[in-house]
């Protein structure tokens, strides 16, 4: 448990791969323009992360080095695949919005990168802890990133309306510019945090 | 008694110039601008300006108070930004659009990178075009300009502007040279009349507070290559000088002292861009207009500008 602990405090907050790793900026400024679609785009990369983590931890002393990252695609391809076909059979409208996004997880550098920082180099058990946490840290930050964004630049949460009537939807935030402006004052919110802390 | 001599060192000689006494000058070069826009749009105008230039100086006095850093508020630079925003805005935008295109232009393009002279792009435009994205209804409701009527009603009669009316080709409808040299039109508060706006290019430039060839060479450069690609039309490309943002942004925009070059070589590939720019998105973009972001644009080539412009060292051999 101690391991599974340390993993998730390390994926969430220490190492956590949006704010701190700056990893996977594609899907964390692309398909945050709602609640939904960023859970959904955080939980399936979390799926396939968990999933390609342990089978490269499983074979990771029959890859030859030299083969590696085709390898590792190889297996994370197959995990994104799986997870497509999930979402189009048990969740079409999901599937729909997300559209390109979802096979785009495939060359996710996040996933990539914890293959070959960590799954290619521990124990099956502790790579899937790092991969849950990793991927929940994932899922976390698109969903803060997408609960600003749907606040302010359609006035609800989750489709459901929140903002008073009166309040001028700033359509902007729901357009590439909001997102770099959401992810950007957030880092900078974080870093102030972390310098104060020290 | 033998005199005292005086050890300090260089600079010996000085200029007059402050920040405050050179946004003083800019802030009256403004005027002229916001007495036409409350001829023409009545009080109202008068009631946005004070509102942008007090949520202007007010986020940055919040700013500056809560990261406990100097407060600069003296310096009349949040003044001269929140007049401009409010130039940029059309004469019955609501209040609410003036305090968030205060909050983008005060903290998010300028104290997030430091303040005064830190930031990379003109506050006033990064707003503007903030604001043109996020609320386009609001921003391009044009309201038709009601002469002399100071308490006109909230909900004015709106138009088309004279350079949307050339984008859609109904050129039998624009007003006169007249009308748009004096600022009988609809546009943005400061932006229509360009007799206003040219009375406080030309002070500001009497005054030593600008040079002559950022505002010569970027309106200059659209005359030409918009009489090069529109067929020759002398009228036309002369009668556009005055519409729009050419004047203000020509002036008081894309002279900005942070945001353009440094030397007056590089001021002049700057504006000659900012121009080319304009004209281009004005005749083949999408927008009626694109002053603002032919400046922005150029703003963050300034750089790239001033790394490869640079001035030679007294004596130094190339």
């Amino acid at each position: 448990m101690g391991a599974l602990k340390e993993r998730l405090q390390a994926g969430i907050i220490k190492d956590n791969p949006t704010f701190v790793q700056v990893l996977g900026m594609c899907p964390t400024l692309a398909v945050t323009t709602s609640v939904i679609n960023a859970m959904g785009m955080g939980l399936s990369t979390t799926a396939v992360l968990i999933c390609s983590n342990l089978v490269i931890s499983l074979i990771r002393n029959f890859i030859p080095s030299k083969i590696r990252i085709p390898a590792y695609i190889v297996v994370i391809a197959s995990f994104v695949t799986v997870v497509e076909f999930l979402l189009k059979a048990y969740a079409p409208s999901l599937y729909s919005s997300l559209g390109l996004f979802i096979p785009l997880i495939v060359v996710n550098c996040i996933i990539l990168g914890r293959a070959e920082a960590y799954a290619s180099k521990n124990k099956p058990l502790a790579a899937v802890f790092d991969g849950l946490g990793m991927g929940l840290g994932f899922t976390c930050s698109l969903t803060v990133i997408g609960c600003i964004r749907e606040l302010l630049g359609v006035g609800s949460l989750c489709g459901i309306t929140v903002m008073p009537s009166f309040y001028p939807p700033a359509t902007v935030m729901i357009l590439a510019p909001g997102a770099f402006f959401t992810l950007g004052i957030l880092m900078a919110i974080l870093n102030t945090i972390k310098a104060k802390r020290r | 008694m033998e005199k005292m001599l005086m050890v300090s060192s260089s600079p010996h000689v000085k200029a007059e110039h402050t920040t405050r006494k050179i946004m003083l000058d800019v802030v009256i070069a403004l005027m002229p601008a916001l007495i036409a826009g409350i001829y023409f749009f009545g009080v109202y105008v008068l009631f946005l300006t004070v509102v942008s230039v007090g949520c202007c100086v007010g986020f940055e006095w919040i700013w500056e108070k809560v990261f406990k850093r100097t407060i600069t508020i003296g310096d009349l630079s949040a003044v001269v930004t929140g007049v401009l925003l409010a130039y940029n805005v059309p004469a019955r935008a609501p209040v609410y659009i003036i305090v968030i295109g205060a909050f983008v232009s005060i903290i998010l393009a300028k104290q997030v990178f430091g303040g005064i002279g830190q930031n990379f792009i003109n506050p006033a435009l990064a707003a503007r075009a903030f604001l043109l994205a996020g609320y386009s209804t609001d921003m391009r409701s044009f309201p038709v300009p009601e002469q002399g009527r100071l308490l006109s009603s909230v909900d004015a009669v709106t138009g088309a502007t004279p350079l949307e009316l050339m984008k859609n080709g109904a050129l039998d409808q624009l007003p006169s040279l007249t009308d748009a040299f004096l600022g009988n039109i609809g546009g943005c508060i400061g932006e229509v009349s360009a007799l206003a706006l040219l009375i406080g290019g030309i002070y500001l430039i009497i005054r030593k507070v600008i040079t002559w060839h950022i505002p010569v060479c970027y309106i200059g450069s659209i005359f030409v290559l918009t009489t090069l690609l529109n067929g020759f039309d002398f009228y036309q490309s002369f009668y556009s000088l005055f519409l729009g943002g050419v004047m203000l942004g020509g002036f008081f925009m894309a002279t900005d002292y942070t945001t353009t070059p440094m030397t007056i070589k590089g001021q002049i590939i700057f504006a000659l861009g900012a121009g080319m720019i304009t004209t281009l998105i004005r005749l083949f973009g999408g927008y009626p207009e694109g002053v603002s972001y032919s400046i922005l644009i150029m703003n963050l080539v300034v750089p790239l500008i001033d790394k490869y412009v640079k001035v030679r060292r007294f004596g130094e051999v190339v």
